[in-house]
């Protein structure tokens, strides 16, 4: 698969991104910048984590303006599989092209420490692959991941199978103690109505080597790839 | 003519607020036991151009809606004063 990884002022997750889809998953990667407008053809478009335009205003709210996200939106709308990570989960529901904001986690501190992730949806490519009755060890790291939606909206997701990963324990228990940042119904990631748009705020890039002695984010990239 | 808007954003009411939660304990910590509920957002200000007054708040209800307010997280109200 061709895959473009777009880098925008503050990004900083774009060279492990890189690394993950090049050197570990040996798809094809194209390096995007946000000044951009060709996507040259590339079937994933990945935004990457990091404090793009340094999280002025809103996180992702600026980065949302940059000249590629007119091609993202039109690749997205034309059926193109998008994924945003962090940061990239931040520019995606600024931009509309996922339902929700993120907020400040609700103890206000800076969250990085590994988590478990239940996959929720059996109909999304990115989790399909993925064995439901285990859960997924990957790390977040974020200050704003606090996933919110109107009670609306909270019930379509859950309707349309649009949930794609929820903040769980390590036997795969969904519960409020295990909840990191406050996220409605313990939501760490959720795909859009057409299933070819996913944001998610934990790093499953920055799990996938085995140097680092966890490579349960590599079945997360190749149930997407796949 | 041109007008400056103040622009105020806060957090919907019924969301927690954890930067205000955080303020609001601190004052306890100062001896100041009689305030509650602090709540934080930001102020904006900037200036535009238009033929009046009602064109100039269409300008900015435009910036509000499109950029500086996201409507999911928060609600914004803005007052225009005419500058020379």
């Amino acid at each position: 698969m061709k895959c473009g990884v777009v880098t925008f002022p503050g990004s900083n997750c774009n060279h492990d991104m890189i690394y993950a889809l090049g050197n570990v998953l040996k798809q094809e990667v194209i390096e995007l910048w946000h000044k951009d407008s060709d996507i040259q053809n590339c079937d994933l478009i990945v935004l990457p984590g990091g404090f793009s335009y340094g999280d002025y205003l809103r996180s992702g709210a600026i980065a949302r303006f940059s000249p590629i996200m007119d091609s993202i939106i039109q690749h997205a709308n034309n059926g193109g599989m998008v994924l945003g990570i962090c940061n990239g989960f931040q520019i995606l529901c600024e931009s509309g092209l996922l339902p929700g904001a993120l907020l400040h986690n609700n103890q206000q501190k800076f969250i990085c420490k590994n988590v478990f992730l239940k996959p929720s949806s059996k109909t999304t490519p990115i989790t399909k692959q993925l064995n439901e009755e285990k859960s997924f060890k990957i790390p977040i790291a974020h200050g704003e991941g606090r996933y919110f939606a109107d009670d609306k909206t909270l019930k379509e997701l859950t309707k349309n199978d649009q949930v794609i990963f929820q903040y769980c324990d390590e036997n795969g228990v969904v519960s409020e103690e295990v909840n990191p940042n406050g996220s409605c119904l313990n939501i760490a990631g959720i795909s859009n109505a057409n299933k070819n748009v996913f944001g998610m705020m934990p790093h499953p890039e920055r799990a996938v080597d085995l140097l680092l002695n966890n490579t349960d984010g590599k079945l997360i990239f190749e149930s997407l790839l796949n | 003519m041109k007008f400056k808007a103040n622009i105020d954003i806060m957090p919907h009411e019924a969301l927690l607020d954890p930067q205000g939660k955080a303020v609001t304990q601190s004052m306890g910590n100062l001896g100041l036991n009689e305030i509650s509920n602090v709540r934080i957002g930001k102020h904006i200000t900037l200036f535009v151009d238009a033929d009046n007054e009602e064109l100039a708040s269409s300008k900015v209800k435009d910036a509000c809606t499109k950029l500086l307010c996201n409507q999911i997280m928060e609600n914004f109200t803005f007052e225009l004063q005419e500058v020379s």
